[in-house]
């Protein structure tokens, strides 16, 4: 008979029974056993643990003061000295979800626990935390708090107790990114024609390589007329000052740089190189407008068909970079274009 | 690359002069380049303002 685990629950105000989101600011505090929502988790433990304390944080709270909700709610964890702690489930909250995941990935990382959350696929969380934390798929709404809650604690269990875990689709979470090789009865060819066979009678197949999908993104309107609007160039084909500041990598980058045009009617080609290793490079270190087209934009801003041309290019090498750097990068970038007023962007791929 | 940029979900895209030179030719005189420079930026411009609903590729004007 395994020994009980101690538990850690994490819950937000409303699942804790603090209130609603008039105390969506409460800090993060501690309180001992299960409470509230975690009493769910203590009930599908059964004899297997104990839940020997219950932290909870306001929605708002966690996700304003993101850094210091994140390493309070650590050291309240660490101080029940847990064998497990499990996190929600947050089902469609976005604000919990954000949160559950921060916190399984600081407490795996930090306390070397093993942490397991459950959230509706559209939270999220998911997309921010799947792939360092055991996210287990659940509804969007608190309607099944007792089988969801078990099917977190049978996740967590077999990762507290170091059993081997089995596929997403047969355990119920969400696909980490992770390939690991197994052996099966029958050869690639064989598995493939099978699949095609069922795609070809109308019958449900899985593919053993699934494609990354794109979210689809809303294409925005610009609101403003050109003559009077703010036009940003950015570039993924590797354009830096000389001496490449910025360290931008040759391939699989995950930096950018922000390089000010201040001044300028055209660029010289002295002042730049190239890091990119995905294309030959030579034609645009010949001439940098090959890539980043300094010289007509001014003239159009001169001419007025641009309101202006916004003074700093970001750049960065779009070669075998992985989705998530570049949607981050992205995700910077156009905040940055954001705050400095930009109302488009021209971004020039090689 | 236009395929790629559609799949990937860009929304405006602008087919260009070349991987090694989207927005130039080295065979082209200088002049003749920047003009072939003008146009496509000019047609990202044409693209900005005009409303889509998914990926749209402009072909070259």
């Amino acid at each position: 008979m395994p020994e009980r685990l101690r538990v850690v629950c994490y819950v937000n105000q409303f699942f804790g029974q603090i209130g609603g989101e008039e105390k969506a600011g409460v800090e993060p505090l501690s309180r001992d056993g299960a409470v509230g929502a975690a009493r769910a988790v203590q009930q599908a433990l059964g004899d297997a643990g104990t839940v020997v304390a219950t932290v909870i944080c306001g929605d708002n709270y966690a996700a304003e003061q993101s850094d210091r909700a994140l390493a309070a709610m650590v050291a309240l964890v660490a101080a029940a000295k847990p064998d497990l702690v499990v996190a929600g489930p947050a089902f469609l909250a976005g604000r919990y979800g954000v949160a559950c995941g921060a916190l399984c990935a600081a407490v795996q990382a930090q306390l070397t626990v093993p942490a397991v959350t459950g959230m509706h696929a559209e939270n999220p969380g998911v997309d921010l935390y799947r792939r360092s934390v055991y996210i287990v798929q659940t509804g969007a709404e608190a309607t099944r708090m007792l089988p969801e809650a078990q099917r977190l604690v049978a996740l967590g269990l077999k990762l507290a107790r170091g059993e081997k875990i089995g596929a997403p689709a047969a355990e119920g979470y969400f696909a980490r990114g992770v390939t690991r090789n197994v052996v099966t009865e029958t050869t690639a060819a064989e598995r493939a024609t099978a699949m095609l066979l069922d795609k070809l009678a109308g019958r449900p197949f899985a593919s053993e390589v699934p494609r990354p999908s794109f979210a689809s993104v809303p294409a925005p309107r610009l609101v403003k007329t050109l003559e009077g609007a703010t036009i940003a160039l950015v570039t993924d084909g590797g354009l830096v000052p000389k001496g490449n500041p910025d360290g931008i990598e040759a391939l699989n980058a995950t930096r950018y740089g922000a390089y000010s045009i201040e001044g300028k009617d055209a660029l010289d080609a002295a002042q730049y190189e190239n890091p990119h290793r995905g294309y030959d490079t030579t034609w645009v270190k010949q001439d940098p407008h090959r890539l980043v087209p300094v010289d007509v934009a001014r003239e159009l801003e001169q001419r007025g068909a641009i309101g202006k041309l916004h003074e700093t290019v970001y750049s960065t090498v779009g070669v075998a970079t992985t989705l998530a750097q570049s949607a981050r990068m992205g995700a910077e970038i156009a905040e940055k274009l954001r705050a400095a007023g930009v109302d488009a962007v021209i971004l020039t791929s090689t | 690359m236009t395929p790629v940029a559609v799949m990937v979900g860009a929304n405006r895209i602008v087919p260009a002069a070349g991987i090694i030179h989207p927005l130039g030719n080295a065979e082209l005189s200088p002049d003749d380049e920047k003009a072939l420079r003008r146009r496509i930026v000019e047609q990202a411009l044409q693209a900005l303002r005009t409303e889509v609903a998914k990926p749209t590729v402009f072909s070259s004007a």
